[in-house]
């Protein structure tokens, strides 16, 4: 069961939502519905996505809202328990054992136990959010003790027993999706997928997240990328980018240069991949002048 | 999980729309049916779009069967007709779009019209599949050891050739009171490289498909990762249905998920449409990639070769078998095979399933590049 103030942080759907505007980050009903769910029904969230819409954002959003300190373990091919959970510092234990002579000492005492994102959420559910952030980058290997960790919210270390959460942490994880997830893992979370916003709403968050953009430049970055996006590029642009070239072209166009050019100018922070950048440059002006009209 | 006849009768709709999914082949287990109860209780209901958006947070379906949960959704809880999806494979992904159809009649047309190059294919179309038989056994047993090898990023404990495994070494050390044993040495695994087949099945490759299949249905069987796709005027995921054993129901599940047999080619498109999807593309990074197609792109090639670049630049080494080249006089004279050779690692005979199989075997042999190869030919 969540604790007493979790509750009253997420009363409601729109008071999540409310809650993470808040945050400076704007989460449509079915995220904000899926953000209260996971934390009303002690469960974790599953983000997944396109990379660039705002997955980890997402992450960062949530610990902010509930007011904790956010722990974050990125995942990659090789990574395993010692990663992840803990590990004993030996280099410490050794030197203790040298010290120590004939004096009998605890080598598995806290001070040799180096704690890793699992391990401090686990010790401290209530003040952590624990993201694992790209879970499909991970091994098989990896998802399956993530499976165990996640069911029962314990570990058990040979030398010292078994932690277990007094309550059960929030955890949110994220997938770009480059490789299927077990379904046993799906099961249990709340899943969420999250896709790229539509133009009303990326000029929103274009105007949250920016600088000093002026709402039409707004709205004209956010029609020109759904347009860029709906093209089959290598890298379609993540939201990110949207409000990247929307501030580069404010600052080019404040430094002088008119409109059209100032987009035209600042495409490099949008399109990061040579080859897409070679395939919009032709079609780009016609674009930028749809956008801006 | 209670039984229905004690459920509450406000319980039973939400039992039963779950119930309708796993009958359309959507894995619900039933801890996700309680987590539904529990999060339309959570929800108010307020609406029928609370309910909705809890069946999607707890049954999680996946992105690539969202549209069928939708439909199911709408017949269960408001009435409407019954979807016309079938129930497909969990894993399947298909993308596809109808964008070419009209092109896809056009190339139909021009490819009856064809009567050198038709005949050129049909002298390629021998088969003999007891033989074939025989080679694919063969072929799946040496599969995996003939797949050149990376190495991973997971280390395996080694005697000699190795660095000092420091964690594993200090942890003896210390479970023996400070005692120095002979430290112990890991080294990098050797994985073999992921094998990803994109099989054209439009109509010009026609004689030659069923051997393809034939040959991914091996690959799968006997490589660690592989993945088989087929493009043609779509692009759909098979993998799936060649991880059945059996060859037989492998290829009849594959066939009835394929629904561009024999039509057009718009093979730059399709290989776009593959590199567009992270899941798709993100197997090609460091894989053997074998491109089983005459590369015979039906008006402008730009895309193919955008999307044969790409691949090159995601691929370990990238292949294309033509069944062309199983002729002697073959040469890549076409603009898009021109277009094409100078990213291409290999341009091989894929007339066979010998010549074919023996190609996918020596990958892990170093050779020149297809352009060097080809222009000492010609």
């Amino acid at each position: 069961m969540p604790s007493a103030d979790v509750v009253e942080i997420a009363a409601s759907p729109e008071a999540i939502a409310a809650r993470l505007a808040a945050s400076r980050y704007l989460a449509d009903d079915s995220l904000a519905t899926a953000i209260f769910l996971a934390i009303r029904l002690s469960k974790p969230l599953l983000l997944e996505g396109a990379p660039g819409v705002g997955k980890t954002e997402a992450a960062k959003a949530v610990a902010e809202l509930l007011g904790r300190e956010l722990v974050r373990l990125q995942c990659y091919e090789g990574i395993d328990a010692g990663h992840a959970l803990y590990e004993w510092n030996y280099q410490r234990q050794l030197l203790a054992i040298r010290h120590a002579g004939e004096h009998e000492i605890d080598i598995y005492d806290d001070r040799f136990l180096i704690a890793r994102p699992l391990l401090q959420v686990l010790r401290a559910p209530v003040e952590r959010v624990l993201l694992v952030d790209e879970i499909d980058r991970s091994d098989h290997e990896f998802e399956a003790l993530l499976l165990e960790f996640l069911s029962d919210f314990q570990i058990s270390i040979p030398e010292r027993g078994t932690i277990r959460a007094a309550t059960q942490p929030i955890v949110i994880l994220t997938s770009n999706r480059t490789r299927e997830l077990a379904e046993a893992l799906r099961r249990r979370c709340v899943y969420h997928w999250i896709g790229y916003p539509d133009a009303r709403r990326e000029a929103e968050i274009i105007m949250l997240r920016s600088g000093d953009v002026a709402e039409a430049t707004a709205r004209a970055v956010s029609n020109a990328v759904q347009e860029i996006r709906a093209r089959p590029l290598a890298k379609p642009p993540g939201i990110a980018e949207a409000v990247e070239w929307a501030n580069a072209a404010t600052i080019l166009e404040k430094g002088g240069s008119p409109w059209p050019e100032a987009f035209r100018r600042a495409i490099g922070v949008l399109i990061k991949d040579e080859e897409d950048l070679s395939a919009i440059t032709p079609e780009l002006g016609r674009i930028v002048e749809e956008a801006l009209a | 999980m209670r039984r229905p006849q004690n459920l509450r009768p406000a319980a039973a709709p939400f039992l039963g729309f779950a119930r309708l999914l796993r009958d359309h082949a959507f894995a619900i287990a039933p801890e996700q049916i309680s987590s539904f109860m529990q999060a339309v209780t959570l929800l108010g209901p307020r609406s029928m779009n609370d309910i909705r958006e809890a069946a999607l947070s707890t049954l999680a379906p996946s992105p690539d069967r969202r549209g069928e949960f939708e439909a199911h959704f709408r017949a269960y809880f408001y009435g409407d007709a019954k979807p016309s999806i079938e129930a497909e494979e969990d894993d399947e992904t298909r993308v596809k779009d109808d964008r070419g159809a009209r092109e896809e009649e056009n190339q139909v047309a021009r490819q009856e019209k064809g009567g050198e190059l038709s005949s050129e294919l049909e002298q390629l179309s021998s088969r003999d599949f007891q033989h074939d038989d025989d080679g694919l056994g063969q072929f799946r047993r040496k599969l995996v050891s003939a797949l050149p090898a990376r190495r991973s990023f997971r280390t395996i404990r080694t005697r000699s050739r190795g660095t000092l495994d420091l964690r594993r070494s200090l942890k003896e050390i210390v479970s023996a009171d400070g005692d120095i044993p002979s430290p112990l040495l890991r080294r990098r695994r050797a994985v073999p490289r992921k094998l990803l087949l994109l099989i054209d099945v439009s109509g010009s490759m026609k004689l030659h498909t069923a051997d393809y299949l034939k040959l991914a249905h091996a690959a799968v069987q006997g490589a660690d990762r592989a993945e088989v796709f087929t493009i043609g005027t779509r692009l759909t995921r098979i993998t799936s249905a060649l991880r059945i054993r059996d060859r037989g129901q492998a290829l009849a599940r594959a066939a009835a998920l394929v629904d561009d047999w024999d039509g057009g080619t718009r093979m730059g498109p399709t290989l776009l449409a593959f590199l567009s999807v992270p899941r798709f593309s993100a197997f090609a990074r460091g894989a053997c990639v074998v491109v089983l197609s005459d590369g015979l792109e039906r008006g402008s090639h730009a895309e193919l070769e955008i999307a044969m670049r790409r691949l090159g630049a995601r691929a370990f080494r990238l292949s294309l078998a033509t069944p062309l080249a199983g002729d002697a006089r073959f040469r890549p004279a076409t603009s898009a095979l021109r277009a094409i050779l100078p990213v291409l690692d290999d341009l091989v005979d894929g007339s066979s399933i010998g010549s074919l199989t023996d190609f996918i075997l020596s990958l892990a042999r170093p050779a020149p590049a297809a352009d060097s190869i080809w222009k000492r030919v010609s």
